[in-house]
């Protein structure tokens, strides 16, 4: 069987579809383990892990810190804001001083992009991208295409629609890329201001029409709007956005199929999706939120595997 | 390179049966005991010995798994290669029954070690019994010995013992590469 062609995790554009591959059948026997009685290996016993995070997140740190210690790991959390950062340390010295007490992995969340890639430059340990700005958040993409192919049996072939604010969204082309790499069609969606220009270029379809995206797509994965990353106004309210992109019961009643609805959190409840949708059983935004740590727990036992 | 055949097609049936009926004279009607065979080159065997023993006894109920040790391994991050992990598969619970390990060649017994601590991730068996084909005997870097043995064979350390099966390759044979 192939081996995980890189030594770090920096976006789902460097990898192949066999790597991904590779990740999932892993996550699959992670699956089993965070499952059963006892949740816990010892494959990574005598590795530390620094979870570094310049920006917020709920979901993504507690997801790897729980994958972390189900994998007997050791952890130290960092987190900007209680840190000497606001006393003006550059990012190189401030991880080149976590790793010289002897850190061999980081997971990185930056406000920058590009700012994994950059201390992948400049570092040796193994390097894992949880969010760097508007560009990649590649574990997200791997948790929601191993989500797809759980609920839906593989992920080739199938029609995603991306929905909401593609433009500030590092989930969308990280999605973009791991769909495509296995073989899916993937359609965004979201009012022209929200649309990267050149968007097409990736491959993907382009629609500004929510319920013609959704009469077409089986999967519609529904993002948040990005507020604190616009900073002009894209869209007149938040009330006429929810109108015209917001997911509610009677859209989907509209529809003459079942689809399947995805959310990376955090849910802005009454904008993007409703209450009644959020919580319904075409909803797998939970068992993404599974998934999630079974799929971290893979790609860090990988990449630490290869030394 | 030279080889030397140690098992034959007849020889793998007659080893399988006598095997199977030293588990019967041990374990009876198996009401209490699970087979487990270990990922990936040993569930070959396993599944043969199932195959035959719920034949020979008529019982088609014997519990029977599948353990994957990836997780386990005490060469992670030391070794050449990168481990992968096979399937596992395991629906019932461990505790409290006797569980009997399988395993195609049984040479350092580090594998044997990294499947007794992923076992007890399972819960406590009452007791563990270990069986393998080919048993390469002066090899262990640990205190392990098979409960059952196939066949036991002397080799040098540079020596390579290959099992094949029908099922992945094209007959049942095993031999002992020397370089």
């Amino acid at each position: 069987m192939s081996t995980f062609s890189k030594k770090h995790l920096l976006g789902i554009k460097d990898i192949t579809s066999d790597d991904i591959e590779l990740v999932f059948e892993t996550a699959d026997n992670f699956k089993a383990i965070i499952n059963r009685p006892i949740k816990k290996v010892p494959s990574l016993r005598d590795i530390t892990v620094a979870n570094i995070f310049f920006e917020n997140s709920t979901r993504t740190r507690i997801s790897f810190e729980l994958a972390q210690k189900r994998l007997s790991a050791d952890i130290v959390n960092f987190s900007a804001s209680s840190s000497s950062v606001s006393k003006g340390e550059t990012l190189i010295d401030t991880v080149n001083n976590i790793l010289a007490m002897k850190v061999d992995m980081v997971v990185m969340r930056h406000p920058a992009p590009g700012a994994c890639v950059f201390l992948s430059q400049h570092i040796g340990a193994n390097i894992i991208n949880a969010g760097d700005g508007t560009h990649e958040h590649p574990t997200q993409a791997l948790l929601d295409a191993f989500s797809i192919r759980e609920k839906l049996g593989s992920v080739r072939g199938k029609k995603v629609a991306i929905v909401g604010d593609i433009t500030h969204s590092r989930v969308a082309l990280s999605n973009i890329y791991a769909l495509k790499k296995l073989g899916a069609e993937v359609m965004v969606c979201g009012p022209t201001t929200l649309i990267p220009k050149y968007i097409s270029s990736l491959g993907v379809k382009v629609e500004h029409d929510l319920m013609k995206a959704l009469n077409w797509c089986d999967v519609a994965n529904m993002l948040r709007i990005q507020l604190e990353r616009q900073d002009i106004k894209y869209f007149p309210s938040l009330r006429e956005y929810s109108m015209l992109y917001g997911l509610n019961k009677e859209r989907l009643d509209k529809l003459d199929k079942e689809i399947v609805i995805m959310h990376p959190g955090p849910i802005n409840r009454g904008v993007e999706i409703t209450s009644d949708v959020a919580d319904s059983k075409h909803s797998i935004i939970l068992n993404q939120v599974e998934n999630g740590v079974a799929v971290r727990m893979a790609i860090m036992f990988l990449l630490a595997g290869r030394g | 390179m030279s080889s030397r055949t140690i098992l034959e097609k007849k020889q793998f049936l007659v080893a399988i049966d006598r095997l199977c009926y030293e588990l019967i004279e041990r374990h009876a009607d198996f009401s209490n005991t699970a087979l487990i065979g270990l990922q990936p080159r040993g569930i070959y065997f396993s599944r043969r010995i199932h195959k035959r023993l719920s034949e020979i006894t008529a019982n088609n109920k014997i519990l029977y798994g599948e353990l994957d040790i990836a997780f386990y391994r005490d060469d992670f991050r030391r070794g050449k290669e990168q481990i992968i992990p096979s399937k596992l598969n395991i629906n019932f619970t461990v505790e409290n029954k006797k569980i009997v390990l399988i395993d195609d060649v049984l040479y350092t017994g580090r594998t044997i070690r990294s499947a007794l601590d992923a076992l007890t991730d399972f819960g406590r068996p009452s007791k563990v019994e270990l069986m393998v084909l080919i048993d390469r005997r002066y090899s262990r870097d640990l205190p392990i010995q098979p409960d059952y043995t196939g066949i036991s064979v002397d080799t040098r350390a540079n020596d390579k013992v290959k099992v094949e099966w029908k099922e992945n390759a094209k007959q049942d044979l095993a031999l002992i590469v020397t370089s």
